[in-house]
């Protein structure tokens, strides 16, 4: 669906859900996934079902993807970097110790 | 200008305790007109910490602790009712709460003051347990190795105070009020037969009023002839990104709310400005990580100041003027806390015409007399 104008001389290589994927430098993690061909980075917490990015913009918290092992993380607010590990979130983000009623 | 004619119930104020007292006529057989103002009000029930709390309230007036713990009892209650009309859960969750102590002398202050409400209050005092830090971490294991211990108390819990104030609204729909947003008050002048209230958007005549328009009742107040000086206390609140269940129950300094966002409140100051204080928010942040430093990690979005309501004496104001005996008031903080008597116990009372003497200590006349303390 989207593709780049220029192809990168360059490009940075990274993984979503170990699956390789390549950005050009500067590109926002969401935007590489898009081009990619992934439209649903997440799902949702309350119903399961599936999230993209909406806004691309860092106002509508739909891209939300774990980052190097780092959740919540808005995917069109960080650029790619060589080697990332990006995957797709399911559920809310987790604290540690945290206890039940 | 436009005439809105003759009504015999208006309610000025369309806030939680407006739209509470309203939906409270409306239930018990009225239908009133409630004026609001716009979105640059100062909206108290928009920007709080959504607590439905006991604990600590009343030291010195076992009155106003047993009016929120009845208050808080009755909340069940009124979130049924709302989500049976309306189809709206508010998410009430009363699991209890916790003030935590960051050190002794903070844990002895909040000691001194639960038991001497205790004392005052009689058998029907709210529960409370003093946990020292290890009987703390055992309950909440991710407590932080500075906290000094915690007063627990059963009685404590939390709203979704937005949907709150939608199902109330929703629900005063459906029982026929007439709500106008846009609408703020200039005038109350009393006449025979009642009440000729204006505004730049024209005028009506009410037969009775209710003045439940938060810090707006200061000016409203004297035009009926009640008194009810007021100041706007200042807290704010940081909101953080929604995170798995960690913390299931209430407390002033941190709570998760039911889709997992963190509240990380509540200061207080007397700065007029909307604009949230960088300083302050730094204090909040640190106090809530020194409660649980997993929050260390956790991102805020967004962060906003409101006003509280507040009297003289923190207590809320409920009133019926003499001289325009058609005229009442309700005027207050912890509107969240109290909106299920506002709706189920004050509104009635309006409705019928005269206040329970039960509600004399919360008489605007206090205020009237020199205090000699």
């Amino acid at each position: 669906m989207f593709r780049k104008i220029i192809e990168p001389r360059a490009p940075l290589a990274f993984t979503f859900d170990g699956r390789p994927c390549s950005a050009a430098p500067g590109d926002s993690v969401a935007a590489a996934l898009l081009r990619a061909g992934i439209g649903a980075f997440r799902t949702s917490a309350p119903g399961g079902r599936p999230r993209g990015p909406h806004c691309l913009m860092g106002a509508c918290f739909d891209c939300l993807v774990t980052i190097d092992g780092i959740a919540n993380r808005q995917g069109c607010m960080v650029e790619v970097a060589e080697g990332m590990a990006v995957q797709s979130q399911h559920g809310l983000r987790g604290l540690p110790g945290g206890c039940r009623e | 200008m436009a005439d809105l004619g003759r009504r015999d119930w208006v309610v000025i104020g369309g806030g939680l305790v407006g739209a509470a007292i309203a939906w409270g006529l409306a239930r018990a057989g009225a239908r009133p007109l409630v004026l609001d103002e716009g979105d640059c009000a100062p909206r108290a029930s928009r920007a709080n910490f959504a607590l439905v709390w006991v604990q600590g309230k009343g030291l010195g007036h076992p009155h106003y602790a047993l009016w929120s713990r009845d208050s808080a009892e009755r909340w069940p209650r009124f979130a049924a009712e709302l989500e049976a009309e309306t189809g709206i859960d508010v998410a009430l969750r009363q699991p209890g709460g916790f003030t935590f102590c960051l050190s002794q002398a903070e844990l002895e202050r909040e000691r001194a003051d639960v038991e001497q409400i205790a004392r005052e209050t009689g058998p029907r005092a709210a529960g409370f347990e003093v946990l020292d830090p290890a009987q703390t971490r055992a309950r909440l294991p991710a407590v932080g190795a500075t906290v000094a211990g915690s007063i627990y108390s059963p009685c404590d819990g939390h709203v979704n105070v937005l949907l709150a104030l939608r199902a109330l609204h929703a629900a005063m729909a459906a029982r026929g009020c007439d709500y106008r947003a846009g609408h703020p008050v200039r005038l109350i002048e009393p006449v025979p037969d009642g009440f000729r209230i204006t505004g730049e958007w024209g005028r009506l005549l009410a037969g009775r009023v209710v003045l439940a328009a938060g810090l707006g009742c200061e000016r409203l107040a004297p035009m009926v002839g009640l008194a009810c000086p007021l100041k706007a206390s200042r807290g704010q609140v940081i909101v953080t990104e929604k995170c798995a269940p960690f913390f299931p129950y209430a407390s002033t300094a941190v709570l998760q709310a039911a889709e997992g966002g963190f509240l990380i409140g509540a200061s207080q100051d007397a700065s007029g400005s909307i604009l949230t204080s960088q300083q302050i928010s730094a204090v909040m942040a640190q106090r809530a990580i020194r409660v649980f430093p997993a929050l260390a990690a956790v991102n805020v979005v967004r962060t906003w100041a409101g006003f509280r309501v507040k009297t003289r004496d923190g207590h809320p104001v409920y009133d019926q003027s003499e001289s325009a005996p058609g005229a009442f008031i309700a005027a207050g903080h912890s509107g969240v806390t109290l909106a299920a008597n506002h709706a189920l116990v004050l509104a009635p009372q309006i409705l019928a015409g005269r206040l329970d003497p039960g509600l004399g200590p919360y008489s605007a006349r206090r205020f009237l007399v020199p205090q000699d303390h």
